[in-house]
């Protein structure tokens, strides 16, 4: 083989990488080249058909279903991404900024415990507190606030919204702050000096300088909610599925394995997609600095 | 603090209580004496915990979801003490693809995971067991035991393996006496959060697993029945007393092993 020879330091490193790259390589890449495949294949009764066909994509891009549960997952992940990273920005500031150094690993541990509790008890206890009689509602009720328990909370997709916002906090928190804690104190003060108020030096400084922190915060929450199952499945009670729960339906359920992995490719394509486009902002970002 | 650091504490804390509202009310339920998970409270009861303790099917969720997790995070531990010592130490071509290929299902939804894998399994056929769902959890832990670990083995001192050799060790002893002890809290971190994530896992445990239960995927069987929910709270909270004990070791093992090489304790789990 017309293979450059490879040095000591390659061939240890190549070797030590083998190990993972294969257990990746089986358990992995020939699933996902597999339904890849299935995709282009035809639904036949309790066995899939060999017979190549795009009918699958067809299905996926034209059926008023299908696209109303993809245009549904897509708003879904939107507002969730906004409205954690928005959230989350004044939670990293403050941890980054005003807490005291020897401080910032407690806050840091206090954000990220409530996030390695039960995923499944988490949602339900929303579900809990959202409900018709849950904690907010009787609350309210209780307080004489409001008359009728609020109805736009109910197991609709704005509790899906706060659920998964819930759900995925940490993830924006983290990325944020160390984009912050590497911001040079000195610009900071630098900018203060040449008479920028505080505002406008957090406008023209601070912020440009974590938005590499920002656009990752938005990929990690991003690329999950969009592809969840167990929040619509719980809150939801399967009345408002996404895209996940769509798949999940058609693979099994209606053992429709080809339009199902057409499902499943395309909902890769997309998250390839957003996540493209915001890697080529923040390196535009980047350049920017520079 | 001047007024605009008062108003960001102000939100910090009510976003505190944002995140662990959850978390306060499970205790409450789990103690409460009513069999509906709604306010006003009833009395004080440890009915819930001791039925918990009776049931046969939890007890065997959790033995299940114990060996699955108690492997997948050695399997994803071991294979993770490759990759980051391989990418922290070795140059090797195509590094950058394969790293990213590998640490791939951290960014990739559960659910296709899941479903590709399933249908792979099926295809062939498979018998669904807690193997399959090991096979699974060891592939989505991978990635976060070599984030710790890349961490653990990229603050390591070459100069130390180097003065190993030069004192006669042969390439495993130096790395067994010289390297290992120094990695090792690394090492236990990303044990405990595999152990946690696999532990936690419901997708493919759900959909992998046959007719076995796990903890998760009887937690959501659970679900559907109303008068099963004050167990699940009590099981939850021992849950999340579980989980804060371990991460709390798993923070303690990551700093004694930032102490020892000398870095800053700062920084969290991830």
């Amino acid at each position: 083989m017309a293979r450059p020879r490879l040095d000591s330091e390659a061939r240890a490193g190549l070797s030590l990488i083998a190990p993972p790259f294969l257990y990746a390589l089986v358990i992995l890449a020939a699933p996902l080249m597999t339904i890849l495949a299935y995709s282009f294949l035809t639904d036949g009764y309790l066995e899939v058909l060999p017979e190549g066909t795009l009918q699958n994509y067809g299905q996926v891009l034209t059926d008023p279903i299908v696209r109303a549960v993809m245009l549904r997952s897509l708003i879904v992940a939107a507002v969730v991404t906004f409205a954690t990273v928005v959230t989350a920005f004044p939670i990293a500031y403050y941890v980054s900024f005003m807490v005291r150094p020897e401080r910032k690993a407690m806050w840091l541990f206090l954000i990220t415990i409530p996030f390695w509790t039960s995923y499944l008890i988490r949602v339900f206890l929303w579900k809990v507190i959202l409900g018709y009689n849950g904690v907010v509602n009787s609350s309210l009720t209780g307080l004489g606030i409001i008359d009728e328990p609020l109805t736009f909370i109910l197991y609709n997709v704005n509790a899906i919204v706060i659920t998964l916002a819930h759900a995925y906090a940490p993830f924006a928190i983290l990325p944020i702050f160390v984009a912050l804690e590497k911001i040079d104190r000195s610009l900071l003060e630098a900018g203060r000096d040449l008479g920028e108020s505080r505002l406008m030096t957090f406008w023209r400084v601070t912020l440009p300088l974590a938005m590499p922190g920002v656009i990752a915060a938005t990929l990690i929450v991003f690329i999950p909610t969009i592809g969840d199952y167990v929040t619509p499945e719980v809150i939801g009670g399967g009345k408002i599925p996404m895209i996940a729960n769509m798949i999940q339906v058609q693979m099994l359920a209606l053992d429709n394995r080809p339009l199902g992995s057409a499902l499943a490719v395309t909902a890769m394509v997309i998250v390839a997609l957003v996540s493209a486009l915001f890697l080529f902002l923040n390196r535009r970002f980047l350049k920017v600095r520079q | 603090m001047n007024r605009q650091g008062w108003g960001l504490q102000a939100y910090a804390i009510f976003y505190l209580l944002f995140l662990y509202a959850p978390i306060i009310l499970l205790p409450l339920f789990a103690f409460n004496s009513g069999t509906i998970i709604a306010f006003p409270l009833q009395g004080i009861t440890t009915d819930w915990f001791a039925q918990m303790w009776a049931d046969a099917t939890l007890r065997r969720a959790l033995t299940n979801s114990l060996m699955i997790a108690v492997s997948a995070s050695i399997l994803s531990t071991c294979f993770g003490i490759f990759a980051a010592r391989a990418s922290t130490r070795f140059g090797f071509p195509g590094k950058g693809g394969i790293m990213a290929f590998i640490m791939l299902p951290m960014v990739l939804p559960e659910i296709i995971v899941a479903m590709s894998l399933l249908v792979v399994l099926l295809g062939m056929g498979v018998q669904l067991s807690l193997l399959t769902v090991i096979a699974g959890h060891t592939l989505i832990c991978m990635p976060y035991a070599i984030a710790v670990l890349s961490t653990a083995f990229s603050s390591l001192d070459r100069s130390l393996e180097e003065a190993a050799y030069d004192l006669g060790e042969t390439k495993w002893g130096a790395f067994r006496l010289v390297t290992l002890p120094l990695v090792m809290p690394g090492i236990i971190s990303a044990l405990l959060i595999s152990f946690t994530i696999s532990l936690d896992e419901f997708i493919i445990a759900f959909f992998l697993a046959g007719n076995e239960p796990t903890l998760p995927t009887y937690i959501f069987s659970q679900l559907r029945f109303p008068r099963a929910i004050p167990v699940i709270m009590a099981l939850g909270t021992v849950l999340v007393v579980l989980s804060i004990v371990l991460l709390a070791l798993g923070e303690y093992f990551r700093r004694r092993g930032n102490a020892r090489i000398g870095g800053k304790p700062t920084g969290g789990l991830l």
